[in-house]
């Protein structure tokens, strides 16, 4: 039945993926501002402020979205995996302490000037308050993936009275799969909001907001997609090396492979059975996964078998969600790179008459619309992506070090239960005004409104409209 | 053998230092911030966003000392941090969810449709409501050795109400120093109500403390232990009653020292603190586990307190530096 372990696992979960969604914006989104922010100021054309305008907005619903999600997350570890902190605390406690000193209070504070400074401070505080924003954010991503890959591939310790302690905090930080994760995540940021204010802006567009603002972010945010895309498939791919050689049993779970075997096909659709150990159903393309792990036609792929104990119980993660969620987000990444290589295609071709680039003019009617339907495809594969990760280490919490089941706290599973619904009501409720209020914004941008709705009688909200071309 | 001593004696001691300053920093900063929040109801439109308006481009910094004193609470004594958040399970999510509600409404109250502005503000109201009296709850709980007895809850129920009049004071009188006109008559008045909360929420702290154990009656009433103690009423009587003088003459003229009321619940806050802290020491779970107990290893508390003192002037300085561009009184928030 419902006990207190499974119960926290999914509120874990749960709460861990509503908080991931906003920092996968903010972290690159504040990047984008800055960029924004200083094309502006080195050219003084209009459309990189009116860019910059929309964007600080959305940019300050979810970095409050993020905030108060990872507050919940902070309080988390107290109250369902008391065990986390007591046996590993040595180690994740002054990763964590970094985080909060070096990017928190860096990112709230220079937030408010950010913010709401614009008129108040010169522009190179301006500007430089953006950077730091950025800035704290990217420090944000950096401490808590050493953190979290520390518990992938932990190093760098030594074990006394069943208390980590560390001995090595070089070997802690960069540890073996840390630099791959930071730039996996990183570049699943940028990619995340390039769909993002490419599909806002496709709407925009489609409804009639044809402003120059509007056509400079499209195009800065399909640009920045199709450069990207190959280098996350490509970091991607060494990422998957990485975690071969030292997760052995997650790389055969997301392969959905049971027996070890040279010339390993790569599955493209499955079914994988627990009881019988096997897949039903399988399609798949001969020796291609032998060849991407090994980079040899005939390479050998380690089966699940290899991590059965004596007794028969399990020594591997559930293959069937593993197996999925990396599906999930390689193909979101392939359909990522069609779309936006695509985009860049059409906005290059000529005009008609022979007088530069079509632009985004160019881009069918069809074709925006797909855009829109991508907007938030790089939550789809952050997640999965994080799905794949995390239940991929499981029955670990820290890889060989101690399992999720030695953490949990001794909370009544009534309890759990109870909060879990709470914070799946919550939840629920802001994701559905989060994504309403967006795409509120953009259509009364499009109307030329202001997006700041004021109190009527309040005469001074500013009506810039800018002139659509 | 040690050049200051040995570390594991002095670092917890350092570290419960920290912790109680980053929980009394927040108590005080995001406690006016939440007072605003409580008393959101009583004002009318217009005065939401100039309430509102006082605190915005402060409320998340000031939100991130709970962070930090969490953070140290987790990082510097693990075994209490869970200890002591196991058994509050209950308040700590009524407060997180309270807490997502007001730091949301921020936000969505001015660019969700109009229609759904009112929403928004009760839901700024609510979540302020429920932060504050889910962290008295704890308070009161804290002081009572963390077990659920009847007698307990009624005294954190009691303690819940304390605090959130006395949030609500403090964030008046920091109303009486941002806002002007009406509003700021207004935020007298709410603070000549409120510090009512404030005196009996500490009158009711300091009654029960010294009955809580035998070790910390000893100390309050033993000699001469007592007289460390002794100027803590005595000045905190003062500092109420001259809170008292001063309200009823407010506004002075001109608006002069209208920061002189907040400065003055500052002082009474830290004293109470002050106080708490004293009795408390050296434990970190009332009357079960020692700072001493329950610290992490020294080399992992040692790193951390190396960056800490690098960071913590840059810290204070941004903050200061953040305060200092939205001094005087509050202006409309706007993006350009
Ligand atoms: C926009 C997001 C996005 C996209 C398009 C991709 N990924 Fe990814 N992936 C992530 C976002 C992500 C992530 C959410 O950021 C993860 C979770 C943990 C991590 O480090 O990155 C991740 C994890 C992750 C892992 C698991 C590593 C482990 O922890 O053991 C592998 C092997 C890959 N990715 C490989 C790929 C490949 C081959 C891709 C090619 C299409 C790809 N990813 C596209
Ligand atoms: C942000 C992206 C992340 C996502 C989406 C994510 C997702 C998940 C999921 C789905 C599980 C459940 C696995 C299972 O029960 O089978 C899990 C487990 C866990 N993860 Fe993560 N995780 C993320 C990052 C982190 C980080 C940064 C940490 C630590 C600092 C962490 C610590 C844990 C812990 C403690 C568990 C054990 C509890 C459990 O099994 O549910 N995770 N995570
Ligand atoms: C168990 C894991 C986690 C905890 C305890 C946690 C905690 C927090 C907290 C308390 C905040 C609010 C900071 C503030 O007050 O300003 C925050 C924000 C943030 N977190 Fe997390 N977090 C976790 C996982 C993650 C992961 C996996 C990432 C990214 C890879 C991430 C990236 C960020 C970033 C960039 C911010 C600041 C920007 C924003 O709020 O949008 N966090 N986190």
């Amino acid at each position: 039945m419902l006990d207190t372990l499974l119960l926290s696992r999914i509120q874990f979960a749960a709460n861990i993926s509503f908080h991931i969604l906003f920092p996968t914006i903010t972290i690159a989104l504040g990047w984008v501002l800055l960029y924004f922010r200083i094309r502006y100021n080195r050219s003084g054309d209009d459309r990189w402020m009116e860019a910059y305008g929309f964007w600080v907005k959305i940019f300050a619903l979810s970095f409050a979205m993020g905030v108060v999600s990872g507050i919940t997350m902070s309080f988390q570890f107290g109250t369902n995996w008391p065990g986390f902190m007591e046996i590993v605390g040595n180690i994740a406690g002054p990763l964590l302490a970094y985080e909060i000193m070096t990017a928190f209070f860096l990112e709230a504070v220079f937030l408010g000037i950010m913010l709401f400074g614009f008129s108040r401070v010169p522009r190179w505080l301006h500007t430089g308050a953006t950077f730091l924003v950025a800035f704290g954010t990217t420090m944000s991503t950096f401490w808590i993936i050493v953190l979290n890959s520390w518990m992938h591939t932990p190093q760098g310790f030594e074990m006394i009275d069943g208390v980590a302690h560390a001995t090595d905090w070089s070997a802690i930080i960069f540890n073996p799969s840390m630099p791959y994760r930071f730039f996996h995540m990183m570049l699943a940021s940028f990619l995340t909001v390039s769909f993002l204010i490419a599909g806002v802006s496709a709407f925009r567009y489609l409804i009639g907001g044809r402003t120059r603002g509007v056509r400079v972010a499209l195009r800065t945010s399909v640009f920045m997609a199709a450069l990207l895309i190959p280098v996350q498939i490509f970091v991607g791919d060494l990422h998957g090396l990485n975690t071969k050689e030292y997760q052995p049993a997650k790389v055969a779970a997301m392969e959905g492979v049971w027996e070890t075997q040279n010339g390993a096909p790569l599955l493209l659709f499955a079914l994988p059975d627990e009881e019988a150990r096997e897949n039903n159903f399988e399609i798949g393309i001969p020796k291609l996964a032998s060849l991407i792990l090994t980079h040899d036609w005939n390479g050998e792929v380690k089966g699940l078998n290899e991590f059965v104990a004596e007794d028969g119980t399990a020594l591997h993660p559930r293959v069937a969600p593993v197996f999925w969620s990396f599906r999930v987000m390689v193909g979101t990444g392939v359909l990522m790179l069609l779309v936006s290589w695509a985009a860049v295609v059409l906005m290059m071709r000529k005009r008609a008459d022979g007088q530069g680039r079509r632009g985004v003019d160019g881009l069918p009617k069809l074709f925006l619309f797909g855009l829109v339907g991508m907007t938030f495809s790089g939550w789809l594969a952050t997640l999965a992506g994080w799905y794949t990760t995390e239940i991929g280490r499981q029955p670990w919490l820290v890889q060989g070090v101690m399992t999720t089941k030695e953490a949990v706290a001794d909370v009544p599973p009534t309890m759990v239960l109870s909060s879990l619904i709470a914070y799946l009501t919550v939840y629920a409720i802001l994701l559905g005004a989060y994504i309403g209020v967006i795409f509120y914004l953009a259509r009364r941008a499009s109307r030329g409104q202001s997006i700041e709705p004021r109190v009527p009688q309040s005469e001074d909200a500013q009506v810039r409209a800018v002139p659509a071309e | 053998m040690y050049t200051f001593g040995d570390p594991a004696e002095w670092l917890p001691f350092v570290f419960a230092g920290l912790m109680g300053l980053s929980i009394l920093v927040y108590v005080v900063l995001d406690g006016f911030d939440l007072g605003v929040g409580v008393l959101f109801p009583l004002a009318n439109e217009d005065e939401k966003d100039a309430m509102i308006a006082s605190i915005g481009p402060f409320w998340d910094a000031n939100e991130t000392w709970l962070v930090l004193a969490v953070g140290l609470l987790l990082v510097a004594f693990p075994t209490a941090h869970g200890e002591i958040l196991t058994a509050l399970y209950g308040p700590v999510v009524i407060m997180l969810i309270g807490l997502i509600l007001r730091g949301v409404a921020f936000e969505f109250r001015v660019k969700a449709p109009a229609a759904y502005k009112r929403l928004w503000n009760n839901a700024f109201f609510v979540g302020s409501l429920m932060t504050s009296l889910s962290q008295g709850f704890m308070l009161g709980m804290y002081v009572m050795g963390l077990d659920y007895t009847w007698g307990h809850v009624a005294f954190g129920v009691l303690t819940a109400v304390f605090l959130t009049v006395g949030y609500s004071f403090i964030g008046a009188t920091w109303m009486i120093h941002k806002n002007s006109d009406v509003l700021q008559a207004k935020a007298i008045s709410w603070a000549r109500g409120g510090i009512w909360g404030l005196i009996l929420g500490i009158a009711a702290v300091s009654l029960a403390t010294p009955f809580v154990s035998d070790r910390i009656f000893d100390k309050w009433f033993s000699f001469p232990q007592m007289l460390y103690l002794l100027p803590l009423p005595i000045l905190s009587g003062a500092l109420i009653l001259w809170l008292w003088g001063m309200l009823r003459q407010m506004p002075f003229k001109n608006d002069r020292l209208n920061w002189l009321p907040f400065v003055a619940a500052t002082l009474l806050f830290t004293l109470a603190y002050g106080g708490m802290a004293y009795s408390f020491y050296p434990y970190v779970v009332p009357e079960k586990i020692t700072i001493y107990e329950a610290a992490s290893a020294p080399e992992s508390l040692f790193i951390i307190l190396v960056g800490t003192l690098f960071v913590l002037p840059a810290i204070v300085g941004y903050t200061l530096l953040s305060y200092w561009i939205f001094r005087g009184k509050a202006r409309e928030l706007r993006y350009d």
